[in-house]
């Protein structure tokens, strides 16, 4: 059963759920904000897809394109009108904010476009299939890896490489002396939340290539898995995200196979045993930062 | 340089400074004393724009910073090495003072500036590519100096340098205030280690319970009587 299919599966899988992982613990690491709001990005990536695949006509590729940017606007809007306005005031506060914003946006979708599923036109390379060692691959599975592999460089060398870079990292370890050292907080909080919007849209293209619809509640089930695997993996530390999202794939994929077929539609139950044995052991999740112990203020 | 007027300032329910006025002079060496809870550090922290005093002003060169972010200040060349260290401990050497040196953006004068710290601090240029938290206490706090002195500070600020640290590092960091102090770099100094401190500074006020008590040289404080209970009372936890 675990064959060469299973594995691409597996890791493409696990390749979706490390960015969806990776677009929230970047916010929650500077700003310690779950963003609630953050499955509607994904949603608003897909209507992005849905208007201007089915009404224009567009080429494939920029309409992928502008489905990220319309994810990233989105982040940095919510941001902007938002959560700047309560960020000095309380987590709390922005915790509900973040409610609030993933309420009206679902609702916005609901009232302008239907509560209805809606088709999304996805090119023909989605649905098709390559032969590698005699095992039938779906392309959609080889681009989801590739992309992820793609994102993670740039991440990782905008993280190391770049002025800016070093400052979010800084920022998670200690936001106020980063300030202190003359870096705008805006700036960098900004910044989190383009990465974590561009990480939405590029999930929405690969999330969308599975079910081949958007609704306006699309956005829940991505954000549970992105919640659960930065548990797993780790709610302070980008690795933790990635390894998250990973472990997140691979017991699920191990449940659909070891599971009898009458216990497969609990799967997500059986799933939730799992997190609750991990947090068990390592309740700061498998890879704990450096940070979480050193004494606050 | 620096001139606090009247600062009153609440930390939570607590009224930390209840009118404070100090003032530091271009390349002067001026310290904090008193004991812990005095509002030295609450003090520090309404200049770097942490704390927002809610009476009194704060000027620097002649203008108001009051009610600016934390990073307006920095920009304006004021500098805090704040108690405790703060270095990001997952940040390498190397790029923790990579930001420490955010304002300054030619790349020349970040090179000089390296060149500067390293003479200062050896051990830095050893431990470049280690990640911070991996430093001890000593190289931490030397870290966390050198981070500050990257963006050339006009005005440096350093919150109880010496705490934690074994007797030999305190000498260490005491010679080093005193080398930048000789180097025309501006400084206010919070301390508890009073009899070191009154051998380096121009100045020092003396606070307790929010008020300054005292000030003047350090002649005319080492005969005051306050400052003599304190003494006592640092060199004897000392010899503990």
């Amino acid at each position: 059963m675990i064959n060469l299919e299973f594995i691409i599966n597996t890791l493409s899988l696990g390749s979706l759920y490390a960015m969806l992982a990776l677009g929230l613990v970047i916010i929650y690491g500077i700003l310690r904000l779950v963003n609630f709001a953050y499955g509607e990005l994904i949603m608003m990536g897909g209507y992005t897809m849905f208007l201007l695949a089915g009404f224009t006509p567009l080429p494939w590729l920029v309409v992928a394109v502008l489905a990220v940017l319309a994810a990233m606007l989105t982040s940095l809007f919510t941001e902007m009108v938002a959560f700047r306005p309560v960020r000095e005031k309380s987590l709390t506060a922005m915790l509900i904010t973040s409610f609030a914003v993933s309420t009206l946006l679902q609702n916005g979708a609901l009232l302008i476009i239907s509560p209805r599923a809606r088709a999304v036109d996805l090119p023909q390379l989605f649905q098709t299939s390559v032969m590698i060692a005699g095992t039938n691959v779906p392309w959609r599975n080889i681009l989801t890896i590739v992309t992820s592999v793609v994102m993670l460089t740039l991440l990782t060398l905008l993280l190391r490489r770049t002025v800016l870079g070093i400052a979010l990292r800084a920022a998670a370890d200690n936001f106020t002396m980063t300030r202190m050292l003359g870096v705008p907080a805006n700036t960098v909080i900004s910044t989190a939340f383009a990465i974590s919007g561009i990480m939405a849209g590029i999930v929405s293209i690969f999330w969308i290539a599975r079910s081949a619809t958007v609704t306006p509640a699309l956005g829940a089930p991505p954000l549970l898995v992105a919640f659960v695997a930065t548990v797993i993996g780790g709610m302070r530390s980008l690795t933790g995200a990635v390894v998250g999202g990973f472990v997140y794939a691979i017991i699920i994929s191990l449940l659909g196979i070891f599971l009898p077929p009458n216990l497969l539609e609990f799967r997500e139950a059986f799933m939730f045993v799992f997190v609750i044995i991990i947090l068990l052991f390592r309740p700061q999740g498998l890879i704990s930062s450096k940070t979480s112990v050193e004494r606050v203020g | 340089m620096l001139e606090l007027k009247n600062i009153h300032a609440r930390y939570g329910a607590i009224t930390a400074l209840r009118g404070i006025a100090i003032s530091v002079s271009q390349g002067e060496l001026v310290a904090l004393l008193g004991v812990n809870g005095a509002g030295k550090s609450t003090t520090l922290g309404s200049i770097a724009g942490v704390l927002r005093p809610w009476q009194g002003d704060i000027l620097f060169e002649g203008r108001s910073i009051l009610g600016k972010s934390p990073e307006q200040i920095a920009r304006l060349g004021i500098s805090l090495v704040p108690e405790g260290r703060d270095i990001f401990p997952s940040l390498t050497v190397e790029e923790n003072l990579r930001l420490g040196a955010f304002t300054r953006s030619e790349k020349t004068e970040y090179s000089r500036n390296l060149g500067e710290v390293f003479e200062l601090f050896p051990v830095l240029k050893e431990r470049l590519q280690q990640p911070g938290g991996t430093l001890s206490g000593g190289e931490q706090q030397q870290l966390a100096i050198a981070r500050a002195l990257m963006s050339k500070p006009r005005l440096l600020m350093l919150d109880e340098p010496s705490l934690g640290l074994a007797p030999a590092l305190v000498d260490q960091i005491f010679e080093l205030i005193a080398r930048l102090h000789q180097r025309d770099v501006t400084i206010l100094l919070v301390e508890q280690n009073v009899n070191r401190t009154l051998e380096i500074v121009d100045r020092a006020y003396l606070m307790n319970t929010g008020l300054i008590e005292n000030q003047g040289t350090p002649q005319q404080l080492r005969t005051h009587a306050d400052i003599e209970g304190m003494y006592m009372g640092v060199g004897r936890q000392a010899k503990i």
